[in-house]
């Protein structure tokens, strides 16, 4: 290792951390204790509680400053002698130049959103500084050192934007939704494995939101419940309290008519069953048998008499452990006991409800709800904890990786600083697995991708350190290649160039775009009030109705100053796009094609970056999982020992074909020394439900 | 700070809903002893739960006494107490106490003795070393007879592992143990040993004596009918040379045995069997077999 004196010269290394979450506290804390003495840190977010048991850098009454202060004053407590440099700002925000990034010996990033990422990105290629990336999520981690023209950029290999799930019909706003589910009892079995995230989905999207959110919603429990064929009476609404019923009728009748009725009728048409498993049709009386259906009285008075401060359907019926796995009879009690509580405690919140994690009594209701669904079509039921974790999208954030995951980033840190040639090995990528994974995506209500994952260890190598990639020649960020647009011109408006190409996919915040010498369009706060009104107007002109018309054939230069980002495009008119497929009417070339897999009908080239292979995803990001509502992009990087990228070490001279310099994303299987596979996505064997991700 | 503890008592709290046995020690929901005969000293030594502490926090009191206080603020949930004397002189009763031992910096008499007492008790004490030189680290764990459930597919499956002591799985001879085990294991022995024939506390050795080192690398590797090679020169320099602690091997390790922590205590997940190897310079965290089952 680094002798003595190799680390004491790490006093003379100047870092920039970005972020100060859960990987920036362990990473901070690692950072000082390893000897760095001139530490910057950047993060615009402040204190929740949320945050405290594990940025443990944090205390209670922290809660509302400023993270990257609050780490500061923390770790200056231990190491008084260290500087450390906060920035309670926005790591996009101008004043953070390609010039503020040179003066770093390497940046190390810590966040937990794309476009942050790639923002970093592009000012480390700019001021060429070493950049290590990292990422956790639940029990898996990332840490990737990236290195201008040594290494693979972070956008060497594209992240696909979050997919949204062919299912959520299960929202009101059907905008956000790509394709409509007619029928919401085929949800749990439609998209094969998912089947118990779809209960959860029905269960809070549908059922949950029915009951006790917004009536005037659109809500597709709607289509069973006026259901032509059964009711003479097409606009009764079943979920409407009758009159001389009580609570306990009530929820008997809601029960009966959403796991017994509507899958009957679901079950009478014999088309949708051919290829499915037939779910059953579930009846109170056949679950609570061998008990009286309390219809009132003793039930209710102990309900309305007891003083439950806090109300719980499990504290109500004795179930202690939220691990457990209910039976179905248990899940219908709690199904009762949590309705009723809502509508006998809770009457002034039923109509404005909206599903929040930390609201147990809602929490209770969904496991329950999705745990009796499930049963009505064979699939295996889950505890309050795991239904929990699915239905408030989080990925339960272990502190443990994020400790391993700071040392292997402070590890690689100092190698990049000491020089690669002192150590006896080359910058590396570490994975953290010996992890089985299954994984799979479903949309949040706001169009999300969410992964779940579970942990399963596996194979003898927990930490797999990888050989780091040569830059991608075709990656547009490093490697300055053209991209090529195929746009009806005569249709698409500059707004819409602007808008879904240059700052979605191509990432940029303060673009500028110029055809040939004259200037279309940019932005920025120095502009005079007639340049900022023609560029306003060229903002809604169709592309070949622009000063300098954009055609097929033309070549636009788009950039971001900023990040000293240029970009050529080449344009290609095309007349028709499938509205389906290409919903944003244009399609953008050049970036890394994903991988195509056997699962994966539509992964072509020339996706717009966006809905890319189902299995065997391209890399995506490993996120740093928060309490909150953790993005994860679908599909986790695979990178197997065996991969068939060109590494460092390979001889450079090489002419191999493009093919091979590509890198296939594909899952392989491990080379025979027994070093392990990180599976992280289809393909595995699943623990439960099977793992397509979709 | 050292990630270890704190990590441990996170995880254990992160959901409010999870909720321990009573009687733990680690993994912080029920309590957490530390024990250290030594006062405040550079170097990170302690029999429990380690945390190599700020280096520059002099006066008196004891490493345990420090962590002790810190740890307290961290969770006010967490009962952590110090239990001062030489573990080595505990009686097996002590150790009746805890669900789970960790140890740290030990030399191998007492890690051998610690071991046994938690296998004479009637119940099962989880038992785990932890040990970092150079850029290297160390995890062994031993939970003797452990069963646990395990989902797989739609069911779900009992699974039942038997664990060596510490005393048996170092003596299993080398030739009999796979080619490819890490070359970290056979190192450590070799400097666990070099220490316990020359009386040295743990990690108390430096450049001088590397030459005896060598040489009994060369009396084990004959012994073990074990080629030299696979205990390389260097890597033996390196663990007797710069002994102390790196703190992000430390922060690596100190994940890692807090992940295994929370499995033993939840009998949720795989637990490692039976060590677990790190070396920063190449990057490979291994877990071998080294068991006698």
């Amino acid at each position: 290792m680094a002798s003595g004196q190799q680390l004491s010269a790490i006093k003379g290394a100047k870092v920039l951390m970005v972020g100060a979450g859960g990987i920036g506290c362990e990473l901070l804390k690692t950072l000082a204790l390893s000897g760095f003495h001139d530490i910057h840190i950047i993060d615009m977010d402040t204190i929740e509680v949320s945050n405290l048991n594990r940025q443990f850098l944090f205390r209670q009454s922290h809660v509302g400053q400023s993270k990257a202060k609050v780490a500061r004053d923390a770790v200056l407590r231990f190491r008084p002698n260290i500087s450390i440099t906060p920035y309670h700002a926005n790591v996009k925000d101008s004043s953070f130049n390609v010039d503020f990034f040179k003066q770093f010996s390497v940046v190390l990033n810590g966040l937990d959103n794309l476009d942050a990422r790639r923002h970093v990105n592009r000012l480390c290629l700019a001021a060429d500084v070493p950049l290590v990336e990292s990422g956790t999520t639940g029990f898996l981690g990332q840490v990737t050192v990236h290195i201008k023209g040594q290494t693979e950029c972070y956008e060497c290999q594209p992240k696909p934007a979050p997919k949204t799930y062919p299912v959520c019909t299960i929202t009101s706003t059907p905008s956000k939704m790509k394709g409509v589910v007619k029928d919401p009892d085929l949800l749990s079995i439609d998209h094969h494995g998912t089947g118990f995230v779809h209960c959860i989905v029905w269960a809070k999207d549908l059922l949950f939101a029915k009951l006790f959110g917004d009536k005037k919603q659109d809500n597709d429990l709607n289509v069973r419940s006026n259901d032509a064929a059964t009711s003479s009476d097409h606009s009764e609404d079943i979920f409407e309290p009758k009159k001389d019923e009580d609570i306990q009728q009530y929820a008997n009748r809601v029960y009966d008519h959403v796991f017994g009725h509507n899958i009957q009728t679901a079950l009478s048409n014999e088309e949708t069953w051919k290829n499915r498993n037939k779910p059953r049709p579930i009846y109170v009386k056949e679950v609570l048998s061998d008990e009286p259906i309390q219809q009132n009285g003793n039930a209710e008075k102990s309900l309305v008499n007891d003083n439950l401060s806090s109300l719980s359907a499990m504290t109500y019926l004795g179930l202690k452990n939220p691990q457990d796995i209910w039976s179905l009879k248990e899940n219908t009690r709690v199904f009762f006991a949590a309705l009723k509580l809502f509508f006998s405690k809770r009457q002034k919140e039923i109509g404005n409800l909206t599903f929040d994690k930390d609201d147990s009594l809602a929490v209770e209701f969904v496991t329950a709800a999705a745990n009796i669904r499930a049963a009505s079509f064979n699939i295996p039921l889950h505890s309050l904890f795991e239904a929990k974790g699915i239905a408030g999208n989080i990925v339960h954030a272990v502190a443990t990786t994020n400790a391993i995951i700071a040392g292997l980033i402070v590890i690689e840190a100092i190698k990049s600083y000491l020089d690669v040639a002192m150590w006896t090995c080359r910058v590396t990528c570490y994975n953290i697995s010996g992890m089985k994974w299954t994984s799979f995506s479903v949309a949040g209500t706001d169009g999300v991708g969410m992964t779940y994952c579970l942990e399963h260890p596996s194979r003898k190598m927990l930490l797999m350190p990888v050989e780091p990639f040569e830059p991608n020649e075709s990656c547009y960020v490093c490697s300055e290649t053209p991209l090529l647009l195929e746009v009806n011109t005569n249709r698409a408006k500059l707004r819409d160039l602007v808008e879904k190409v240059v700052t979605s996919k191509l990432g940029m915040s303060l673009p500028l775009i110029t055809h040939g010498s004259s200037l279309l369009y940019e932005v920025g706060d120095d502009l005079e009030e007639d340049e900022v009104a023609n560029y306003a107007a060229n903002l809604e002109k169709v592309l070949s109705e622009l000063p300098y018309a954009i055609t097929g054939g033309t070549i636009i230069t788009v950039e971001d100053l900023q990040q000293e980002l240029v970009c050529n495009i080449n344009i290609k008119h095309r007349e028709e796009f499938d509205e389906e497929k290409e919903p944003d009417g244009m399609v953008l070339h050049g970036w890394t094609p994903a991988p195509a897999t056997e699962k994966n009908e539509d992964a072509t080239d020339n996706n717009n970056g966006a809905s890319t292979s189902s299995a065997a995803k391209p890399a995506a990001d490993v996120m740093e999982a928060d309490d909150e509502l953790s993005i994860i992009e679908p599909g986790i990087e695979t990178i197997s020992a065996g991969g068939k990228k060109r590494k460092l070490s390979d001889v450079p001279n090489s002419e191999a074909p493009l093919d091979e310099k590509r890198a296939k994303k594909i899952p392989e299987k491990p080379e025979s020394d027994g070093d392990v596979i990180v599976m992280l996505d289809d393909g595995n064997d699943d623990i439960r439900d099977s793992s397509t991700v979709v | 700070m050292n990630g270890e503890e704190l990590t441990e008592q996170e995880t254990a709290l992160y959901d409010r809903q999870i909720r321990f046995c009573k009687n733990i020690v680690l993994a912080g929901v029920g309590s957490l002893t530390l024990n250290d005969d030594n006062p405040v000293t550079e170097e990170a030594l302690a029999a429990n739960f380690l945390i190599p502490f700020d280096e520059n926090m002099g006066g008196g009191g004891s490493l345990a006494g420090l962590c002790c206080d810190c740890l307290k603020d961290f969770n006010p949930m967490v009962h952590v107490s110090v239990e001062k004397g030489d573990l080595s002189s505990f009686d097996v009763d002590f150790f009746q106490k805890f669900d789970v031992v960790v140890i740290s910096c030990c030399s191998l008499a007492a890690k051998k003795l610690v071991n046994e007492k938690c296998r004479k008790l009637s119940k099962r004490v989880a038992f785990y070393t932890v040990d970092c030189r150079d850029s290297c680290g160390e995890i062994f764990v031993d939970l003797q007879k452990y069963a646990y459930a395990k989902k797989k597919a739609d069911e779900t499956v009992e699974c039942q592992l038997q664990y060596s002591s510490f005393e048996e799985a170092i003596a299993i001879p080398w030739r009999s143990l796979p080619k490819r085990v890490s070359k970290l294991y056979f190192a450590m022995r070799v400097v666990e040993r070099f220490e316990e024939v020359e009386r040295r506390k743990p990690g108390e050795t430096s450049i001088e004596d590397l030459p005896k080192v060598l040489k009994l690398r060369n009396e084990l590797c004959l012994a073990h009918s074990l080629n030299e090679s696979q205990i390389p020169d260097s890597l033996l320099e390196r663990l007797v040379v710069s002994t102390k602690e790196f703190p992000p091997v430390s922060a690596v390790l100190g994940g890692i045995l807090g992940q295994e922590v929370i499995k033993a205590i939840s009998g949720k997940g795989d637990p490692l069997k039976n060590f677990f190897f790190f070396d920063a310079v190449d990057g490979k965290g291994l877990i071998e077999d080294i068991s006698t089952s």
